[in-house]
């Protein structure tokens, strides 16, 4: 154990015997209760890019007095880190993750959270509770919601006389006509929009990636015209492509590269800092006659480890963190990124998203929003997003793409259909 | 001494080989044996174990499938597209490599002045990690945005910029991944063609000299080539193992937050995102390796045949 000056100066009020004793019985992680703090949890976060966030987090484990929590923070890939430390002893006692999948929770890696939610369950957002729920049962805590939307420039816009796109038809005129030699008309990520959009195109065609009932929810032929409309984007050289930031950043958008870009509601203040008023945000365009607008919302939840040696004692943390530790949530949300507070209670009184382009993100989120659902396995994500990728990329014919998807993802559902049984 | 104790030393002694012999083989070859035993043969034969399970976020799987992880495997059209990119790559990076450091050898060997610093500029880059080369290959050479150098200076000819690794048709991500191989690897292997050349005795070009061969072409295909057989046998195998090894440039040049293009996807890169990443289907993964070293296994068979490795010297 690295015993940080922080941890020292919070255990400071235990004696000097009992640091010694501490540090004398560190076997890693199942020390006894020498000090007085209760077990050691180990709890993992993956790397915000946000400044202050690591010191928060750390704040709030050193609160906690029923346990020695000791948070790790880890850069790179934190899907992969996770998974293959769920599959030890050695692993986190407690995690964030953007899941977990439903083979983590059919494969019983993570603990049933359902208890900790007695009474405030109905204070969630529903949407971003759904995925995290299977059987009935509850599987990780929702932190906070993050969601996409698109930005604009408007002092652009208005000098090509275009209005924000009401339809995707339009979006493709719009960035055409503000692409320039100098500034592309649209930024969807350096991979023409294949990883960014995802299902969102689907959803903001009228239709889903997996029924309620768990059936292919995009085999339908409006599907592959609402896929065409992206390829006909990268046709007409709108698209921002190869920028030295991804999507996820703002950074193309605030340097002038791109007139539009599709990123997270996180990248809003450095946006709104560098922009001022000269931006608007919109969500992903209907795609079809009657169809509505769509968001991806989701969240990271946190999940406790069935292989921790103290599971207990970790989803009393975890209650006690993420459920009642309200101001810590709302300081989480909303004092280093820009999230929505996952309890509809604490969104509510977050005055920072009640006006400019942050209420309408709000609003659409609660109105447009969709999460991807739990039966979206990786699988099927691959076999999609190659898809489209070659969709959007080679020209490849969207029916004939969708429909070796559809194969796929429908062989993809019966897997995880046979396991529950 | 009693009969037990005699006994047990007459063991010990044999054990021991003459003059401990067989004591000091295991105590310098036992700790790499054990190493080699547990982090690869163990590893090697759990992943066969592996590819014959349904084996979802787990290691000890229980659900025994058979084949079925290797029929899917094969049917799956996303990883028999990975081995043909390798094919692809394989055969394209291995000859111009070759030719590349073969040519460069030659140049640098014929230099009379600042041998020694050419040598070294054309082999710094050898010491240059990939993930290094590859990033400032993606972000600042071959970025799609016109400040990109390549854009840059295509700009000066009027041309509009190119996204180079995201542009499928035509390939330009190819010639990403190409250059910052050939730029990695091209001194190291000119090096290796630098000392066979040195080995070559000048008594021979003074023969063919005095015999009348033109120097250039006809010297170099009759007397250089033929005495640098064995540097080339072993510069070709090394540089068909290094691209079956293809995994750092592509997967830093090409892969992002949400996962990897369909498109220049070799076998391992596509293996490591089926296995290791939020899939972590570690049976379908497995079998895909096992696959895999068949492939690699039969042609390093092959090559090996074709080059007469192994067999005595005449």
């Amino acid at each position: 154990m690295t015993i940080s000056r922080r941890t020292l100066l919070g255990t400071g009020t235990g004696t000097a015997l009992g640091l010694l004793t501490a540090c004398g019985s560190n076997t890693g992680r199942d020390g006894g209760d020498s000090d007085g703090k209760g077990p050691k949890l180990s709890q993992w976060y993956h790397q915000y890019g946000e400044a202050g966030t690591e010191k928060a987090v750390k704040r709030y484990a050193d609160a906690y007095d029923k346990a020695d929590v000791s948070v790790q923070w880890r850069p790179g890939n934190y899907d992969e880190q996770t998974a293959a430390a769920l599959l030890t002893k050695s692993g986190p006692d407690v995690f964030e993750v953007n899941g977990p999948t439903l083979d983590q929770i059919q494969g019983g890696q993570v603990v049933d959270l359902t208890d900790l939610f007695d009474g405030v369950k109905d204070d969630f957002n529903a949407a971003v509770l759904a995925p995290k729920t299977y059987d009935g049962r509850i599987w990780a805590v929702p932190q906070v919601v993050d969601m996409q939307l698109l930005y604009y420039r408007k002092s652009l816009l208005a000098d090509a006389g275009r209005t924000p796109p009401k339809s995707l038809d339009e979006l493709v005129d719009t960035a055409r006509e503000l692409t320039t030699k100098k500034v592309k008309g649209l930024f969807l990520g350096n991979d023409g929009g294949a990883g960014a959009l995802g299902g969102t195109p689907l959803y903001a065609a009228g239709l889903s990636l997996v029924t309620d009932d768990g059936e292919v929810g995009f085999d339908d032929p409006a599907a592959a015209r609402a896929l065409s409309h992206l390829r006909a984007l990268y046709e007409d050289k709108s698209l921002l492509l190869g920028a030295p930031s991804d999507w996820s950043d703002p950074s193309a958008f605030v340097q002038g590269l791109t007139a539009m870009q599709w990123s997270g509601l996180w990248a809003l203040p450095a946006v709104q800092k560098a922009l001022g008023d000269d931006f608007g945000v919109a969500a992903f365009p209907a795609a079809a006659s009657g169809a509505e607008p769509a968001v991806p919302v989701g969240a990271y939840g946190s999940a406790v480890s069935a292989r921790s040696a103290h599971k207990q004692e970790a989803k009393d943390f975890v209650k006690w963190l993420w459920i009642e530790r309200t101001h810590y949530q709302r300081d989480f949300a909303l004092s280093y990124g820009f999230h929505i507070p996952a309890r509809l209670s604490l969104a509510k009184k977050a005055d920072v998203l009640t006006k400019g382009p942050a209420a309408d993100a709000v609003r659409f989120a609660t109105d447009n929003g969709y999460a991807e659902p739990l039966r979206w396995t990786p699988a099927s994500r691959v076999a999609y997003q190659d898809a489209l990728s070659r969709i959007i990329k080679s020209g490849a014919n969207p029916e004939s793409e969708l429909r070796s998807v559809v194969r796929k993802v429908s062989a993809e559902l019966d897997r995880v259909r046979k396991k529950s049984s | 001494m009693s009969a037990g104790a005699a006994r047990r030393e007459r063991l010990w002694r044999r054990l021991a080989g003459p003059q401990n012999r067989n004591l000091w083989f295991w105590v310098f070859v036992g700790p790499f044996a054990l190493g080699l035993i547990v982090f690869t043969y163990v590893p090697l034969g759990w992943s066969v174990y592996l590819s014959f399970f349904d084996a979802h976020n787990t290691v000890s799987p229980s659900d025994f499938v058979g084949f079925d992880n290797y029929t899917s495997m094969l049917r799956n059209d996303a990883f028999t597209d990975s081995l043909w990119t390798f094919v692809v790559f394989t055969a394209f990076i291995v000859p111009t490599t070759f030719v590349l450091s073969l040519s460069l050898a030659l140049m640098v060997n014929r230099m009379r002045r600042a041998q020694a610093f050419l040598r070294s500029v054309f082999f710094l880059p050898a010491a240059c990690s990939y993930v290094v080369a590859a990033l400032i290959w993606k972000m600042s050479i071959f970025n799609g945005v016109r400040f990109g150098l390549a854009n840059t200076v295509l700009g000066w000819f009027g041309a509009d910029q190119t996204a180079w690794l995201s542009t499928t048709d035509p390939p330009w991500y190819w010639l990403v991944i190409v250059t910052v191989r050939l730029w990695l690897q091209a001194g190291f292997y000119m090096i290796l063609f630098l000392a066979g050349l040195q080995r070559i005795s000048p008594t021979l070009y003074e023969a063919a000299a005095v015999d009348g061969a033109r120097p250039g072409w006809q010297v170099l295909r009759h007397i250089t080539l033929p005495q640098l057989r064995t540097t080339s046998v072993a510069v070709t195998l090394l540089l068909v193992i290094n691209a079956f090894q293809a995994f750092d440039e592509f997967y830093n040049l090409l892969s992002d937050a949400r996962g990897y293009p369909p498109y220049a996807r070799p076998p391992l890169v596509y293996l490591y995102y089926t296995a290791l990443g939020q899939g972590q289907n570690l049976g379908l993964g497995s079998a895909g390796a096992v696959l895999l070293a068949l492939v690699i296994a039969v042609v390093t068979i092959g090559q090996a045949r074709w080059f007469g490795l192994g067999r005595k010297a005449d």
